[in-house]
């Protein structure tokens, strides 16, 4: 059964954008009487995400004389007095049923003509999820991406000696805690479609793999094999996971079904191979191996074969994650001034180091490749943090006093 | 007493002459091929029978039990690695002989080793290297005869490591446990 956390996220921008959109976010209009918590209120919600993505400059608007709701009520030389560039306005009403109507227009205050105007019936709880999907809506419509802010992040925090899978939305908050254990978690894997995770549990004493549905909370053993079972991660189709076990004393990368039959080992070397990812078409896994020497991530066809060595640069490189579009892997690197966050061109070779923190972990893309999301350690505890792939934009979730660790980037799809 | 106790760590120092050669010898890649299996069965053969002989010895302090003897080296039950590595370092062979020598004269008792790594780099990773700091203990204790069904090998990776700032303290994380069951 889900529990609400009470540890939720907050996002903070240590690092801007050089060019960030200036927009106006005016309060909707809200129904008499609608007394709603402040960091729910939907307005301050598209706000929050725009400034989280870093390619936002969200402008103060309560000094501004007009506060309009409806188009005929704007005056756009208001609005370029203070520099902007977009403004949204919008209204919320009250519907029979306890529901409500939330409309709002997106203008361009240079061109002074709307860009997109829509509204949304929804429930009373639909309210942050509406908000998400309309920051979404801007964000695409002025930056020509996918929005990410209707999506979904998994990661586990340790507090007060448990362990919790957690959750939430892509911005922390609404964090549902999935499963806990006072064994340690590790490694959460979404599923393609977004509806189940795979993850590593010590509870029975050793690592062991399971997949758990987030519909109906019902999981099933996936790898309960002699030694130890780890590193879960989907084919992407959903239908096969790579994992790895120690059946054979050292760890190998194996394929099982998602239902936990048909396993093959195929990877076969003296060394260690570990944290398998899929290609996103499905015909290459990458893993960690150190066969030779260090570790570094290497690829091989994904029904097994020759193996192909990626990263070079550096005596220790773990924890590949490969971008939507194929092009970009990212991974951990450790460096002089500790263990960084790294992105590769996977045509040219090019690696860059990002962010500004020094003990980095488990990095994953978010769903439109722009932002990478990763694990890292900031006065003795464990964070989330989030970097541009460009190294420009960098943001630190943190909660309110949990150990985070493990994070995943869900998929595009939120159910 | 004392001279058990002398006769005792003579034994095992001379364990640890007689069977480093064996030790270093040991293939490097941890998947055994069939040439490797036969000299391990040779040497397991050789060091049985070695260690059958002198484990009236080991047993002979009958005033307590040795594991829980402080001047006892079975009382010491950590090996500690170097970073990113599952090699057992030459100053750990005599505590791995030791212990090797009273699980070959005491066939019913069993160990687990628990293997750890300390808290940097990827936790996955980590819980392989871990593991193979564990297998690389028990293949030592095989090579000198102790049997497989005596030993479970186990990794918690980085996952009891400690919030560790400096080399003094990751080192104390790289290890691996012997854990003796009802101990």
């Amino acid at each position: 059964m889900p529990v609400f956390a009470r540890a939720e996220l907050t996002v903070e921008v240590v690092g801007g954008g050089a060019q960030q959109i200036p927009i106006a976010i005016v309060p909707f209009a809200a129904p008499a009487g609608s007394a709603q918590p402040q960091q729910d209120n939907i307005t301050n919600v598209i706000g929050a995400d725009l400034r989280m993505s870093g390619l936002f400059r969200v402008l103060e608007t309560r000094g501004v004389a007009s506060q309009p709701h409806a188009l005929a009520e704007v005056k756009y030389s208001d609005w370029i007095s203070i520099q902007a560039q977009a403004l949204t306005i919008g209204t919320i009403e009250a519907l029979p049923a306890n529901r409500l109507k939330v409309s709002f227009r997106l203008l361009d205050v240079l061109k002074q003509n709307q860009l997109l105007a829509m509204e949304f019936t929804i429930t009373q709880a639909q309210q942050r999820a509406t908000a998400h999907k309309i920051a979404d809506i801007i964000y695409e419509k002025l930056t020509g991406e996918k929005g990410v802010f209707s999506t979904r992040i998994t990661y586990v925090n340790k507090e007060n000696g448990r362990y919790s899978l957690q959750v939430a939305d892509a911005d922390g908050f609404n964090a549902q805690t999935v499963v806990s254990s006072k064994e340690p978690l590790i490694s959460p894997s979404w599923s393609p479609d977004g509806t189940r995770l795979a993850y590593v549990s010590f509870e029975k004493k050793k690592p062991v793999i399971f997949v758990q549905s987030l519909v109906s909370g019902q999981r099933i053993v996936l790898a309960n094999f002699k030694g130890n079972n780890s590193a879960p991660a989907w084919s992407p189709d959903g239908t096969k996971l790579a994992i790895v076990l120690t059946y054979s004393a050292n760890s190998q990368v194996y394929v099982i079904n998602s239902d936990g039959t048909g396993l093959q080992q195929i990877s076969f070397s003296s060394g260690i191979d570990t944290e398998p990812e899929w290609s996103p078409d499905g015909a290459f896994i990458y893993f960690t191996s150190n066969r030779g020497g260090g570790p570094q991530i290497y690829r091989m066809p994904a029904s097994g074969g020759e193996a192909k060595r990626i990263t070079f640069e550096g005596s220790y490189n773990v924890s590949p994650h490969v971008s939507t579009d194929g092009k970009l892997l990212t991974f951990i690197k450790q460096t002089p001034a500790g263990f960084k966050v790294a992105v590769q061109d996977l045509m040219s070779g090019q690696v860059q180091t990002l962010g500004d923190t020094t003990q980095d972990e488990s990095p994953s893309f978010a769903p439109n490749g722009r932002m990478i999301l990763y694990a890292t350690h900031v006065g003795g505890r464990g964070l989330l943090a989030a970097v541009s792939v460009d190294g420009r934009v960098k943001q630190r979730l943190k909660d309110s006093g949990g150990d985070v660790r493990e994070p995943s980037w869900g998929s595009a799809i939120n159910q | 007493m004392k001279r058990n106790l002398l006769l005792s760590m003579l034994l095992a120092a001379t364990l640890a002459a007689c069977s480093s050669n064996v030790v270093k010898e040991k293939p490097a890649a941890p998947v055994v091929d069939s040439n490797a299996a036969q000299t391990q069965s040779n040497v397991s053969n050789a060091n049985a029978n070695d260690a059958a002989s002198t484990s009236p010895a080991s047993q002979a302090d009958s005033s307590g039990n040795p594991l829980k003897d402080p001047n006892n080296i079975l009382s010491k039950r950590s090996i500690y690695f170097d970073f990113d590595k599952d090699q057992v370092k030459p100053e750990y062979v005599p505590l791995v002989e030791a212990h090797a020598k009273y699980l070959v004269a005491n066939p019913n008792v069993k160990v687990v080793l628990q293997g750890n790594a300390d808290n940097r780099g990827s936790r996955e990773y980590n819980l392989s290297l871990g593991q193979r700091r564990s297998v690389a203990v028990k293949k030592a204790v095989n090579l000198l005869g102790v049997q497989d069904k005596q030993i479970e090998t186990v990794s918690y990776g980085e996952e009891k490591a400690h919030d560790c700032k400096d080399e003094a303290c990751y080192q104390q994380d790289r290890r691996v446990d012997i854990v003796y069951e009802n101990d």
